[in-house]
C-alpha cells in the first residue's frame, strides 16, 4: 500500500493597522483588559461598524503578492455562534464571495519546488481573548472565564490553501515563505508566539490514491510546533491505517509540552454558523485603478529576492534562502555588499558567526551591534591579510560585544599580522637558533618538524605571524626551497 | 417544502431556544410555510438578475485608518452583570 500525506493550511494574520477593522479603537498588542474597546467592538445595540480602508488595502496587497484574483464585488457575512469571545454573538467575516481567490505561492524545497494553491484570501475581524479560571487552567473544568475584548475587531487576513502540501517539511517551508511575504509587504507583525500569525492545518493520509479522513489540528504556535504537530499527526494516522483501524473526522489540539495531539471539543457542536450577508456593511468593489496601483507598488518579494541573490551575488541556494527569509537580514547583507567586499564572504559571515551571535544574545538583526559597514571592514582586514581568518572571528566577537569597529579593535590590540618578511626573518632566525634539534629534523625532511617550528614562530609573535610568509622563510632557510 | 421536527429542534438548539412540543409543531408549520413561499418566489426567472445581498445602492463605504478615543474600562464594563479587574466574567463555557 502506498501512503500519501495531504495537508492544507488555514492561516490568520493580524494586520498592523493603527485602528481596528470597524471602529477607531487601537489595534496594538497588549494593554490592560478592555482598555481598547468601544460600543462598536463591544457589540452594543445601535452601534454601527465602518470598514477600515487600510485593512482592505493591506489584504489586497497580500492577495496580489500571492498571485490571487481580486473579486470585483465582495461582501461581508455574519458568522453566528454562541461563545463569549465575541460580544455580538457573531464575527464579521467573508463567506461565499471573498475579497480574492485562486492564487499560489511556491515554496523552494532545495531540490524541488512545491507549488501551493491559494484558495482564497479574505478579511475578517479577530475575536476577544478568554482566560479560563479554574483548577486546571484549561477550558475543561474551568469555573469561569474572563473576557478581554482588546483583540476583538482587530483586522485579520485569512489565507486558505489548497490541499497541495505533502509533508510537515513543506508545510513549514510554506509557512516561513508566507511569513516572509507578510513581512516584506510590511502589513503584519508576524509574531507566531504573540498570536499575530496563527496557523491551523487539515491533514489526512491517502491510501493508494484514495483520500483519507481529514483531521484539523489547532494550537501550533511556532514553526517548530507546526512541524512537530504535523509529523506527529502524520505518524499517528499512518499507524492507525496500518493497524487497520479507523480514523474519525475531528479537531485535535497540539500539546507542545507533551508532543502529542488530543481531541478537542468544538466551539459549536454542529458546525453551522448560519452565515448571512452583514446588513450593516455595504459591498466592496475595488476600483481597478486602485488595484493596479497596489500591484505596481508591491515591493520586491522574498522569492524574487532569493533568485536575485543567487544570480546577482552568486550565493549558494541555502545561504540565499536563509538571508532572504527575513527582510532585515537581507537588507543588512545588501548594505554590507555596498562596502565593496565580496558578497559570498559577507554572506558566509552573516549566515555563520554573526547569526550565531545574534541567536545567542537574542538580538534581532535590526539591533545588531556590528553595522554592515563594520562587517565590510572585517572582511577587508582579512582580504588584505592584516588579520587571519581565525583572528577575524575573535575580532567580530569583540566588535559584537563592545560595538567598536573591527579596524579600531585591531589597532587598539595590536592584532595586525606580521606579513613583513624582514620583520619575520628576525623571528625565524631566533627560532632556528633556539631549536637546533628541530631545525636538523627539518633539514632531513621530517614533516613534523615544520609544524613545531611554525608553532614556535606563532608563540613568539603571539599568533600574529602571517602563516604563509613564516612557512616560506623557514623552508628557504632550512631546506633551501619554498 | 416541508420542515421536520428534527430540523426545528436543530435550529432551536443553535439559537439556544427551549421549545415545548406544541411550539415545535407550530414553528414546524410556520417555517414550512415560509420556505414554501420562498420556493414560489424562486419560480420567477431571475437568470439575468444579479443576486441581491444588500438593498442600499451603496458600495465602498470606508473610513481612514485613524484612532478614536475608546471607552474607559469603567464605562466598558460598568453595565456588565459580572466583571472583575477590568475583564468581563462569564460562567464556565464547556
Ligand atoms: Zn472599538
Amino acid at each position: 500500500m502506498e501512503y500519501e500525506t495531504i495537508i492544507g493550511l488555514e492561516i490568520h494574520a493580524e494586520l498592523s493597522t493603527e485602528s481596528k477593522m470597524f471602529c477607531g479603537c487601537s489595534a496594538s498588542f497588549g494593554g490592560g483588559p478592555n482598555t481598547k474597546t468601544c460600543p462598536v467592538c463591544l457589540g452594543h445595540p445601535g452601534s454601527l461598524p465602518v470598514t477600515n480602508m487600510k485593512a482592505i488595502e493591506y489584504t489586497m496587497m497580500l492577495a496580489l503578492a500571492l498571485n490571487c484574483e481580486i473579486t470585483p464585488r465582495s461582501v461581508f457575512h455574519r458568522k453566528n455562534y454562541f461563545y463569549p469571545d465575541m460580544p455580538k454573538n457573531f464575527q464579521i467575516s467573508q463567506y461565499d464571495i471573498p475579497l480574492s481567490t485562486d492564487g499560489h505561492l511556491d515554496a523552494d524545497m532545495n531540490d524541488y519546488v512545491r507549488k501551493v494553491g491559494i484558495t482564497r484570501v479574505h478579511i475578517e475581524e479577530d475575536t476577544g481573548k478568554s482566560i479560563h479560571i479554574g483548577e486546571s487552567g484549561r477550558i475543561h473544568g474551568a469555573e469561569y472565564s474572563l473576557e478581554d475584548f482588546n483583540r476583538a475587531g482587530i483586522p485579520l487576513a485569512e489565507i486558505v490553501t489548497e490541499p497541495d502540501i505533502r509533508s510537515a517539511e513543506e508545510a513549514r517551508a510554506f509557512m516561513q515563505l508566507l511569513r516572509a511575504t507578510l513581512e516584506y509587504l510590511g502589513i503584519s507583525d508576524c509574531k507566531m508566539e504573540e498570536g499575530s500569525l496563527r496557523c491551523d492545518a487539515n491533514i489526512s493520509v491517502a491510501v493508494d490514491g484514495k483520500l483519507g479522513t481529514k483531521v484539523e489540528i489547532k494550537n501550533m504556535n511556532s514553526f517548530r510546533s507546526l512541524f512537530r504537530a504535523l509529523s506527529y499527526e502524520e505518524e499517528r494516522q499512518r499507524f492507525a491505517l496500518e493497524q487497520g483501524g479507523g480514523l474519525i473526522q475531528e479537531t485535535r489540539h497540539w500539546d507542545d509540552a507533551e508532543g502529542k495531539t488530543h481531541p478537542l471539543r468544538s466551539k459549536e457542536e454542529a458546525f453551522d454558523y448560519r452565515y448571512f450577508p452583514e446588513p450593516d456593511l455595504v459591498p466592496i468593489e475595488p476600483d481597478p485603478e486602485w488595484v493596479d496601483r497596489l500591484r505596481e507598488n508591491l515591493p520586491e518579494l522574498p522569492q524574487a529576492r532569493f533568485h536575485r541573490f543567487m544570480e546577482q551575488f552568486g550565493l549558494a541556494r541555502d545561504i540565499a534562502s536563509m538571508l532572504t527569509g527575513e527582510k532585515a537580514l537581507a537588507d543588512y547583507f545588501e548594505r554590507a555588499v555596498e562596502t565593496g567586499q565580496g558578497p559570498e564572504e559577507l554572506a558566509k559571515w552573516i549566515a555563520g558567526d554573526l547569526s550565531a551571535m545574534l541567536r545567542e544574545a537574542v538580538v534581532p538583526i535590526q539591533h545588531c551591534p556590528v553595522a554592515p559597514r563594520g562587517l565590510g571592514e572585517l572582511v577587508a582586514l582579512v582580504n588584505q591579510k592584516v588579520i587571519s581568518g581565525k583572528m577575524a572571528k575573535e575580532v567580530l566577537r569583540e566588535a559584537f560585544e563592545t560595538g567598536k569597529g573591527p579596524q579600531r579593535i585591531v589597532d587598539e590590540k595590536g592584532l595586525s599580522q606580521i606579513a613583513d618578511a624582514h620583520e619575520l626573518e628576525v623571528v625565524v632566525d631566533e627560532v632556528i637558533a633556539e631549536n637546533p634539534g628541530a631545525a636538523d629534523d627539518m633539514r632531513t625532511g621530517k614533516e613534523q618538524a615544520l609544524k613545531f617550528m611554525m608553532g614556535q614562530v606563532m608563540k613568539k609573535t603571539r599568533g600574529k605571524a602571517n602563516p604563509e610568509v613564516a612557512s616560506r622563510l623557514l623552508k628557504q632557510k632550512l631546506i633551501g626551497r619554498e | 417544502m416541508a420542515i421536520s421536527i428534527e430540523d426545528v429542534e436543530h435550529v432551536a438548539r443553535l439559537a439556544r431556544l427551549k421549545l415545548t412540543e406544541e411550539e415545535k409543531e407550530t414553528y414546524r408549520r410556520q417555517l414550512s410555510d415560509v420556505l414554501e413561499h420562498a420556493r414560489k418566489i424562486s419560480e420567477v426567472d431571475t437568470s439575468d438578475v444579479p443576486p441581491t445581498s444588500h438593498t442600499l445602492p451603496l458600495r465602498n463605504v470606508f473610513r481612514e485608518d485613524s484612532l478614536r478615543p475608546s471607552l474607559s474600562v469603567k464605562e466598558a464594563t460598568g453595565s456588565a452583570a459580572w466583571a472583575v479587574e477590568g475583564a468581563f466574567k462569564v460562567p464556565r463555557i464547556i
